[in-house]
């Protein structure tokens, strides 16, 4: 399977531009509270995502920083990694010239951050990490998203806006990461990500043309997705078992070689987020016998 | 040789191509028509995508490219658009150009070259035009392909017939179209608010179900055999269970939930107990 994380990682070529920019974001810093995003940039992302699925793939998001506001307003995917030191030198290119070309045609050409796909909710990887501090070396405020497209299925838009919290990045960059220190600077599992809002915003262009396009009928594929009618009644209906809820192929249950301290911190996260998941498959799940029930009983 | 047949004057055989866009596209071209150069009347480019089986062109990404239009000439910058076609291919190399887009109502004067130089890119792409100033006070979208009108060998003119164009926008549905649709979303919808807001929408289908029945057996309307049919269809797929059957399966799914609920609540205690064994330590 690619390497998601690491693909996305600035390589030699691009650090220069991306060095360029963080001089200009110098200013003192004021904290990060909301990602607005174009619906443009969450419909590239989600096609990417989805179109290489269950493949993970990365891509760079454009925009600008604004205050207390990340503003993501497009973005580009990055092509799958191969593993040789040539198709690194290619990635670099690629990312360079695409770059380029946007700007000529007035793309917003600063780096806020990068995309990723994910399975299940499992995004909780060193990998990740180390992505993180490589960005936040050159760009202060930087976020990376997170698609999750094995849960568009449910009818859910599965976007998270992550970034790591200071005190984390502190004692990663001076390798504090000790049972010690960690109870030292009263860090714990929680305090590793930190989840920003998203706000969607669409230009008043766009927005007209989806009031006009936007199909007459009032149910959409999401509404059939949440409630999953269809496909379990035609099931039930034939006799069958119900299609399971959940891919059974977790990839939480692979080995994990000599635990750190950090390992068990990001398992625990991945943990809890599968247990929040979870919970709302159940609750979902709740809402859809008791229509069932309401059904049968009229 | 046409000469000596007499000229013939020959219309193109109508074809059968019809067009498919995804809403990405649409997002696309309008964000470069918003970020176009001062004084550009519109921005053309290329589209990406595929022809399916039953020769649909699937148009699922584009990119803009510059150019420079005056009355009489046009330059396209085509090292650019070569460029970009080559990343494009790099990320996904099922993506392939099927024609151009160009933003204002309908074909215009230069549109003709732009279309030839495509056709040598593409066997017979396709036009999109997409109206961003709704000239007509709509949003209008249409899909053109092009022929050449000759008269014996004499080429006269090309004729852009337009096509028909699906934009129902299926790829987009997924997301919900709510957070497409106003300028600003404040926040995005997690599992029980988009259940909830589904749920709603059913309610309000079933009502209106209900009272178009009503209104039919009372005879305030008439009456709609396809309705009727439709209704009878959604009414019959419900499966007919014995409520014994129906109880039972029901209660055991109920449990099952309740157990998966219940599991991850032990996992969570579990959680806070490490943290709670791993701050306990300090004290000792």
């Amino acid at each position: 399977m690619a390497n998601p994380a690491a693909a996305a990682g600035p390589s030699g070529g691009a650090r220069s531009f991306l060095q360029a920019v963080s001089t200009v974001t110098e200013e003192a810093p004021s904290p990060l509270r909301v990602v607005q995003m174009e619906g443009l940039a969450v419909l590239k992302i989600i096609k990417h995502c989805e179109e290489f699925a269950p493949a993970l793939v990365t891509g760079q998001l454009l925009g600008l920083d604004v205050g207390s506001v990340l503003e993501v307003t497009n973005c580009f995917p990055f092509p799958m990694r191969e593993d040789d030191e040539e198709a690194d030198a290619d990635g670099a290119n690629y990312q360079l010239e695409m770059m380029r070309c946007l700007r000529e045609v007035n793309v917003d050409n600063n780096t806020v951050g990068w995309y990723q796909s994910c399975l299940l909710g499992s995004f909780q990887t060193v990998e990740l990490i180390e992505t993180f501090m490589n960005y936040q070396e050159n760009i202060r405020r930087c976020v990376c998203i997170v698609y999750d497209p094995s849960r568009s299925n449910q009818g859910v838009l599965a976007l998270k806006a992550l970034k790591l919290t200071d005190s984390f990045m502190d004692l990663y960059r001076n390798n504090g990461l000790t049972g010690e220190k960690l109870r030292e600077k009263k860090l714990s599992w929680v305090d590793i990500f930190e989840e920003i809002p998203i706000k969607v915003s669409n230009s008043a262009l766009v927005s007209a043309f989806m009031m006009e396009l936007e199909p007459e009928s009032p149910v959409s594929q999401c509404d059939f997705d949440r409630l999953k009618l269809q496909e379990n009644m035609a099931r039930k209906a034939a006799g069958e078992e119900p299609l399971p809820e959940e891919d059974p192929s977790n990839p939480i249950f692979k080995p994990i070689p000599e635990p750190s301290r950090l390992e068990g911190y990001l398992v625990t996260n991945q943990i809890s987020s599968y247990c929040n998941h979870i919970n709302g498959v159940a609750g979902q799940n709740f809402n859809r016998l008791y229509l069932m029930k309401a059904l049968q009983e009229d | 040789m046409a000469a000596a047949e007499g000229p013939v004057l020959l219309f193109p055989s109508t074809s059968s191509t019809s067009a498919r866009v995804e809403a990405v596209v649409v997002f696309n071209i309008c964000d470069s028509y918003v970020r176009r150069p001062d004084q550009a009347e519109r921005v053309i480019g290329t589209l990406l995508g595929s022809v399916l089986p039953d020769g649909t062109v699937h148009v699922r990404n584009s990119y803009v490219v510059p150019h420079n239009e005056s009355p009489d000439q046009v330059a396209l910058d085509i090292e650019y658009h070569h460029n970009m076609y080559a990343s494009h291919h790099k990320v996904n190399p099922k993506e392939v150009i099927v024609g151009w887009f160009s933003t204002g109502f309908g074909v215009s004067g230069g549109s003709t070259l732009i279309h030839d130089f495509y056709s040598r890119e593409v066997q017979s792409p396709i036009h999109l035009t997409v109206d961003t100033g709704f000239t007509r006070g709509d949003a209008s979208i249409k899909a053109y392909i092009s022929s050449n009108l000759s008269l014996g060998d004499r080429h006269l003119a090309a004729q852009f017939q337009e096509i028909p164009l699906d934009l129902r926008m299926l790829e987009a549905g997924k997301v919900g179209f709510d957070i497409l649709k106003s300028t600003i979303v404040e926040k995005l919808p997690n599992d029980l608010e988009g259940m909830e807001s589904s749920m709603e929408k059913l309610y309000v289908l079933i009502d209106e179900i209900y009272k178009y029945v009503d209104d039919v057996v009372e005879g305030r309307v008439a009456p709609d055999n396809k309705i009727g049919r439709f209704i009878s269809d959604a009414v019959a797929s419900m499966p007919k269970l014995s409520p014994a059957a129906f109880d039972k399966l029901f209660n055991d799914r109920i449990q099952d939930n309740l157990a998966l609920v219940y599991l991850s609540s032990i996992t969570r205690t579990q959680i806070s107990i490490a943290e709670k064994l791993n701050t306990a330590a300090q004290i000792l």
